[in-house]
């Protein structure tokens, strides 16, 4: 009855507190990658290499990287999606590389009042818990596998 | 019927705080109660089955039992809790006079305690405060919410409405974000309600016990990624403030049951 509700209720709770786990938390307390914005694009890899697409979906569907609290997608294996965002099919027929990597260092440059976090950013933030003060929610090269990822989605 | 409910409702306005943008007004405000599945609202609704009302009756013995060094129990100064207690947790939390702010529920029972029956305070979601609070709060389930009236809370309900509005934590939310502008959507799969605190404290099938309003709050604060505010701290109470007058004329639940 009650599990369904029952299981997921844990995830604001302590789900998303657990991020730093194995594999959300690759980045530390170190400076940021400089990066450079063209128009509404970072052209260039965070880290000057490809990601890699098939741990780009595994950290998608992790969810502690907490895409999927938002948004849904084409991942028949997850049974809780959210709706709070636009389901991610299709992505990387509308979206160029450039276009993702931006959206998902900080998709407040596209709408000053979007609820996307900002995942490679590690200023003007408040009250950042204890655990997480410093660090960007992913890493550049979590940034490049999940971009990488993004852009097979087609449709 | 119509007349009743528009009368009910024009009362309700000019008694509340003009509505500021992004607010749910009052007529389309909706307790948890209302976002959840049949079987957990049945739960709320028998008291054989509702696990907090064990709690209401370990709280209704400790109202009753001498305590401290005045050995004196709530029952003494304050009789039978069902004609005194009703409607009092409708209206927390409530401004004190002797500290000049704001007391939660939880810190009137602890200064009961300390200045009326010389007894040691009990930590906050300790079973003993929980009982007490829940058995407290149970005498004004049905009564509608007026928390926040006292013209002399009004800055501390702005603080708590900033403190709403803030975005915070490490992804950057804000209450608001959530609780006003997405209601009735779900965080993977999970439905985000209004926030309202009607229920509390009330029973968490997730914490398998009953818990405070702050211990919520404190779960949504670390959902974001934020520092949470200690027990008892003057921002969590704003906040909590804050909660019951945006929840103004609802009825009280306690105790809820909540996924
Ligand atoms: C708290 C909610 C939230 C989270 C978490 C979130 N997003 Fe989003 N995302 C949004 C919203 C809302 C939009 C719609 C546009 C906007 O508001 O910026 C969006 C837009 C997007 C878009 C553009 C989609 C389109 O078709 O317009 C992509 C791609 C995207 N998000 C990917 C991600 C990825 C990948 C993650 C995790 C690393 C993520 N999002 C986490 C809320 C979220
Ligand atoms: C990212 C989304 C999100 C944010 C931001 C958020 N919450 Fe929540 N909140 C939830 C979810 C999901 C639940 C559990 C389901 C429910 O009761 O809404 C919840 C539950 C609650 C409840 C319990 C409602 C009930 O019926 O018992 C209260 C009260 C609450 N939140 C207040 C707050 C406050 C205050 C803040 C800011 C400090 C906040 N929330 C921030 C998602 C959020």
């Amino acid at each position: 009855m009650a599990s369904a509700p029952l299981h997921i209720a844990a995830l604001i709770a302590a789900g998303l507190v657990l991020a730093c786990g194995a594999l959300a938390c690759g980045a530390r307390a170190d400076e940021l990658v400089p990066y450079k914005i063209i128009g509404d694009t970072i052209p260039q890899s965070l880290t000057d290499s490809p990601g890699d697409p098939a741990r780009g979906r595994a950290l998608v569907l992790a969810r502690t990287t907490t895409c999927i609290l938002c948004h849904s997608g084409p991942f028949p294996e997850v049974r809780f999606q959210g709706d709070l965002a636009p389901d991610l099919k299709g992505t990387g027929n509308w979206w160029s590389a450039g276009q993702l990597r931006l959206r998902l260092v900080d998709a407040s440059r596209f709408n000053p009042k979007t609820i996307m976090p900002s995942y490679y950013r590690n200023d003007g933030l408040v009250r950042v818990g204890r655990n997480f003060a410093d660090k960007p929610i992913l890493s550049a090269a979590e940034i490049e596998d999940i971009v990488a990822f993004l852009a097979t989605l087609r449709d | 019927m119509i007349s009743w409910r528009a009368i009910a409702a024009a009362t309700l306005l000019a008694a509340a705080p003009a509505l500021v943008a992004g607010e749910i007004p009052s007529d389309a405000r909706r307790s948890g109660y209302t976002f959840m599945g049949p079987d957990t609202r049945a739960m709320q609704d028998d008291d054989t089955a509702n696990p907090g009302m064990l709690f209401v009756l370990d709280g209704e013995a400790l109202w009753a039992k001498k305590t401290g060094s005045a050995e004196k129990a709530c029952a003494d100064c304050h009789g039978d809790a069902r004609g005194s207690m009703k409607g009092v947790a409708a209206r927390y939390p409530a401004f004190d006079k002797a500290l000049a702010r704001p007391v939660t529920l939880d810190q009137r029972i602890n200064l009961c305690r300390a200045n009326h029956q010389q007894a040691s305070p009990l930590p906050y979601e300790s079973r003993d405060l929980l009982a007490l609070s829940a058995f407290v709060a149970h005498q004004s389930r049905g009564v509608a919410i007026t928390a926040g009236d006292d013209p002399e809370l009004k800055p501390f309900l702005a603080q708590g409405r900033d403190l709403f509005m803030q975005r915070e934590g490490q992804l950057n939310l804000a209450c608001t974000n959530c609780h006003d502008d997405n209601f009735d959507r779900r965080l993977a799969g999970a439905p985000i309600t209004q926030a309202q605190p009607t229920g509390y404290p009330l029973y968490r099938l997730e914490w398998q016990t009953l818990g405070s309003l702050e211990r919520r709050l404190r779960s949504c604060m670390s959902g974001v990624r934020a520092q949470a505010y200690d027990y008892g701290a003057p921002e969590l109470v704003a906040l909590e403030l804050y909660l019951m007058s945006r929840a103004r004329g609802l009825p009280m639940e306690t105790p809820a049951v909540r996924p």
